[in-house]
């Protein structure tokens, strides 16, 4: 218990470096697999561990010890870890948990609330054209009750041709019948509970975005056709943007640190396909392994330090 | 109130929504500041001078318009564009609000000034007229 139960915290500090190479080294789809199965197995076991770590200290409080028929010389005896430890692991449990529910119950609540069906019949393949000059697209995910919507203003139909619309559709029907909103909230979720996970959602944002240009790709069969339907959108929406601003209207800026998703998007379509690459695989695995049996390790010691000190 | 400002014997009479209408529209195509004369000339001499200055004058007081000095008039410019009140329609539907925008997955997102130079080049010459 006394490593073991620090190993998945200590694993989350490699988010940062595996989200960029299982960004970079797999194919969209498996990397968004990978990347979510990350962040969900890695917040899990970080969480445990802090409970486990939590759950020591509470045993010396001698009116639980006595709730639990534990023997506190034991329990203290065996020290499987500070007091101070105890406590903060504790507090960041509480503040985890928090987190995490509270992002997940926004999300929740945003999502009934986007019900733009008022006003804005849609097609029976479920698309909504906003009459709007603002070029702008985007999917809403399907709820119980109401099916995915794909919506799409005027201004994003004028500036593009008949192929690049169909590229356009495919990309936005990609999200919506592959569920990646899913992936995003797990990831989302996870690195609320741990922000040390972060760099993961972050990339599982990316590459949720790639997995759906390759299904356009696909569909349309011509990557380079997609690649230039991206960056003309982008474009577009970049000129409406600047005109607003001139306009006097506020425009969300992000500070620039590197290349954005849309130029990397354009150049990964531009590039031939990342083909599937078995080892970046097989070292997640490996590590999400670890986490999972370091944490069992860790409740197991403690399930057994609480029979001895019980007996 | 100046029920009257077009000049004797026209006897066609509008409404002042009517002819604000049409000077701002004259204005957005203009794209450009007009002065009180350049309107009269762009709308053919349908108006008279004295009272297409009273219109400007008013649509500046409903805050319609901005004016700058040219000289010894004023130069008159639309306030909010179409692609301005365009944004406002959008934005109803979209919402700010970070949590909504979380939970659309969006077809292109914002690109700084880096990522636009950056895609031009990827995509060659002008890709946006293609």
């Amino acid at each position: 218990m006394h490593v073991a139960v620090y190993l998945p915290l200590l694993l989350s500090a490699l988010a940062a470096p595996s989200a960029r190479i299982l960004t970079a080294r797999c194919e969209p789809r498996a990397a968004t697999w990978l990347l979510t199965a990350s962040a969900v197995v890695l917040a899990a076991a970080g969480t445990t561990s802090l409970a486990l770590l939590a759950a020591t200290g509470l045993i010396r409080f001698p009116p639980l010890a006595a709730l639990g028929h534990w023997s506190l010389q034991i329990a203290q005896r065996d020290d499987p870890a500070e007091l101070s430890v105890a406590v903060v692991a504790g507090v960041l449990l509480v503040a985890a948990t928090l987190a995490a529910a509270l992002l997940l119950w926004r999300r929740v609540r945003a999502l009934a609330a986007n019900t733009m069906d008022a006003g804005h019949p849609p097609s029976s393949d479920g698309l909504i054209v906003v009459d709007d000059p603002a070029p702008e697209a985007f999917a809403l995910p399907h709820l119980p009750g109401r099916p995915g919507r794909v919506i799409v203003s005027t201004g994003m139909l004028d500036v593009l041709d008949e192929t690049e619309r169909d590229v356009l559709l495919a990309h936005e029907r990609a999200h919506l019948e592959h569920h990646h909103h899913l992936f995003l909230a797990l990831a989302q979720v996870a690195a609320a509970a741990n922000p040390l996970l972060r760099p993961l959602a972050q990339a599982v944002a990316y590459t949720i975005e790639r997995w759906a240009d390759e299904r356009a790709a696909s569909a349309t069969g011509d990557r380079g056709r997609v690649a230039r339907t991206v960056g003309k959108a982008a474009l577009a929406a970049r000129r409406n943007a600047v005109h607003l601003a001139i306009s006097g209207l506020s425009v969300r800026r992000r500070a620039p640190r590197g290349p954005g998703p849309v130029p990397r998007r354009v150049a990964a379509l531009l590039a031939p396909p990342t083909g599937g690459r078995a080892v970046p695989a097989l070292i997640t695995a490996a590590v999400l392994l670890t986490a999972v049996c370091s944490t069992a390790e860790a409740a197991r010691d403690l399930h057994i330090l609480l029979e001895l000190a019980g007996a | 109130m100046d029920s009257d400002t077009r000049g004797p014997g026209s006897g066609r009479r509008r409404a002042n929504g009517e002819r604000e209408a049409e000077i701002l529209a004259t204005l957005q195509e203009a794209g450009r500041a007009l002065t009180p004369g350049e309107v009269v000339e762009q709308l053919g001499d349908e108006l008279t001078y004295s009272s297409v200055v009273t219109i400007l004058s008013r649509m500046h007081a409903k805050k319609l318009l901005t004016r700058s000095q040219r000289g010894r008039a004023y130069a008159y410019t639309p306030v909010a564009d179409e692609p301005g009140l365009a944004a406002r329609r959008m934005q109803g539907v979209l919402d700010e609000r970070p949590d909504r925008e979380a939970v659309l997955m969006r077809f292109v997102d914002g690109l700084s000034d880096a990522d636009e130079e950056l895609l031009r080049q990827l995509l060659g010459p002008d890709p946006s007229r293609g």
